[in-house]
């Protein structure tokens, strides 16, 4: 991993399930493959030259797009320490978020359809602060589940007032 | 104040007073009607069927809103057809004010404003009190709150708590600062701009005024809300918070109670810090907006001190947050690279409860925020900041406006700044449960 100082301490690091880099690969897939077809169907239709540089530039860029998903999804991962949950997120601009259990508002567990189809789910931990931002996407069900009941609890446990 | 429990209603002049301009219009236009004398009757007929109407909604609105205090509780029933009933538990107070626009001093009552910390912006409103009425009634609300707050009951206390008074600031000195503030000064560009065309050629003038004159109106009002809101606001302390006073035409005392404060600002622009002037904001948690407001309380911050000198916001900043770091240390050099007109605002410090953090392009902005205020912290990196090995660490609090950063430091420090302050931050939060 590229990433530096900080993460290299003791603390044991998740990361989201496999499953969510093959949703978020196919979704790239889909949308290359409509391009091709588009691309293929100006090149059958005369316009040759045009439409296989569009081929070509459409596969150079799902490729680029591919790539760029698979980064960002190693680059995900978030730790749960005695006190407070970390997330770490983002290729070219990186993101640690350090999240006091304490300074919880509420945890939101969403699912979209094609998240569902996969059995993911994301978590979401809101603080007072509009800027906080701890969304971990991707998790298996079973595991947000499991990190949605645990945040609550400590939450319970620890919560301190504005 | 008559007992405790029982319902009260307003004061019975409040419709007329929260009709605002409405108001204002129907008189006028009565008055007009009445000047000409009698014109066709249908005409009469329908104004005063109008009036009549919003008289007598006024009249109902007006005898099914009642309150009483309950407990901890503050309880107001409203509304007819949509009954309202609102449990406003005193204890999640964080300010209580006391507003009075130009209509309702005319009438001499005040409205009465609770607000919560939630980020949808729950507020209570006791529109319209008699005038002799909110200050006692604040009072008690405030003392009643501090004794739930402590789970004691505490009888409410009549009496007037004294007060301090730490700042007043002269008009004179306000009135110039705002001229040479940002919006002042491109008020009177325009201004300027305005007459060198009338001079130049008058005929030209007239298209101008006329297709400028939307923007010329907002940033006047601009300028004058701001004259307004700020003319000779009054800082005082006493027990129950810090107490602020101001106002030209629509008066407003407001009471920011103690620990609720979020984070402090102090902004610099750049004419005024060849005066040797600043300005203090103290930033609270949730939203100050909300439905029906006027448009003057539409502002996210508390301006503590509009225009003063550093000696006495250093004094203030003494009362607000005591424990401040005296000494911020800069950015390394490479940082010139990257934001070029930040790097000489650049700068931050901490102490054990509270960090400090300097920056701005043109303006210089220091915020400060206590630790136990910390809601978390977000160590940011960009491209560019990764080749300089720089990285910016984000204070985030419940505040809106005050924007504590500790950016562009070296990636070693910013790591070390990031544990610390999170260590400390559970220190303070452990300290205040």
């Amino acid at each position: 991993m590229s990433v530096d100082g900080v993460r290299g301490e003791s603390e044991s690091w998740r990361r989201p399930s496999p499953r969510l880099l093959v949703l978020r690969r196919l979704e790239v897939a889909a949308i290359a493959l409509a391009a091709l077809i588009a691309a293929g169907v100006v090149a059958a239709l005369g316009r040759t030259a045009v439409g296989l540089s569009c081929l070509g530039g459409v596969l150079l860029l799902g490729l680029g797009a591919e790539r760029f998903v698979s980064r960002r999804f190693h680059a995900w991962g978030y730790a749960e320490r005695e006190d407070d949950l970390l997330v770490w997120r983002g290729v070219l601009f990186s993101r640690l978020s350090v999240v006091p259990y304490g300074r919880m508002q509420f945890i939101d567990v969403s699912a979209g359809p094609l998240e569902r189809s996969f059995r993911l789910a994301t978590v979401r931990m809101h603080t007072a602060a509009a800027a906080s931002d701890a969304r971990i996407p991707g998790l298996d069900r079973e595991e947000a589940a499991r990190l949605r009941d645990r945040l609550a609890e400590v939450g319970e446990a620890q919560a301190a007032g504005l | 104040m008559s007992e405790p429990g029982s319902w009260r209603r307003l004061h019975p002049l409040s419709p007329i007073v929260r009709g605002g301009r409405a108001t204002i219009g129907v008189a006028t236009l009565l008055l007009l009607s009445l000047v000409q004398g009698r014109r066709g009757s249908s005409d009469s007929f329908v104004e005063l069927a109008v009036v009549g109407i919003a008289v007598v909604l006024g009249f109902v609105s007006w005898l099914v809103t009642r309150w009483r205090i309950d407990g901890d509780d503050l309880r107001i029933e409203s509304g007819v057809l949509r009954r309202q009933s609102l449990r406003f538990p005193l204890s999640q107070t964080q300010a209580i004010d006391i507003v009075r626009p130009g209509l309702a001093r005319v009438f001499g009552v005040a409205e009465l404003r609770l607000r919560t910390g939630g980020s949808s912006g729950a507020t209570a409103r006791l529109a319209y009190l008699a005038a002799h009425e909110a200050e006692p009634l604040r009072a008690r609300l405030l003392a009643l709150a501090e004794g739930a707050r402590k789970h004691e009951a505490t009888p409410a206390s009549e009496a007037a708590v004294e007060e301090h008074v730490l700042t007043t600031v002269p008009t004179g000195r306000l009135a110039a600062s705002i001229l040479i503030s940002d919006v002042g000064l491109f008020a009177e560009a325009m201004i300027v701009g305005l007459i060198l065309i009338a001079v130049l050629s008058p005929s030209a003038a007239v298209a101008v005024a006329s297709a400028s004159a939307v923007p010329i109106f907002s940033v006047l009002t601009l300028v004058w809300r701001r004259f307004n809101q700020e003319y000779r606001l009054s800082l005082a302390e006493a027990p129950d918070g810090l107490r602020l006073r101001s106002g030209l035409i629509a008066l407003s005392a407001e009471t920011i109670r103690p620990g609720r404060v979020q984070a402090v600002r102090m902004v610099e622009p750049l004419l005024w810090r060849a005066l040797g002037w600043c300005r203090l904001e103290v930033d609270l948690a949730g939203k100050q907006r909300s439905k029906g407001e006027g448009q003057a309380e539409r502002r996210p911050l508390r301006t503590v001190l509009p225009v003063g000198s550093r000696a006495l916001a250093e004094e203030l900043l003494e009362r607000i947050v005591p424990d401040r770091p005296r000494r911020q240390s800069p950015t390394p050099r490479r940082v010139l690279l990257k934001s070029p007109l930040r790097y000489r605002m650049l700068a931050w410090g901490r102490t054990e409860t509270c960090v400090a953090t300097t920056s701005g392009r043109i303006r210089r902005v220091t915020a400060w925020v206590p630790l136990e205020k910390v809601q978390s912290l977000r160590r940011v990196q960009g491209p560019f900041q990764r080749r300089l090995r720089l990285a910016t660490v984000h204070v985030d609090t419940a505040g809106r406006s005050v924007h504590a950063a500790i950016r562009d430091r070296d990636t070693a420090e910013a790591d070390r700044a990031l544990t610390e302050l999170s260590d400390l931050a559970r220190a303070e939060r452990r300290k205040g449960r």
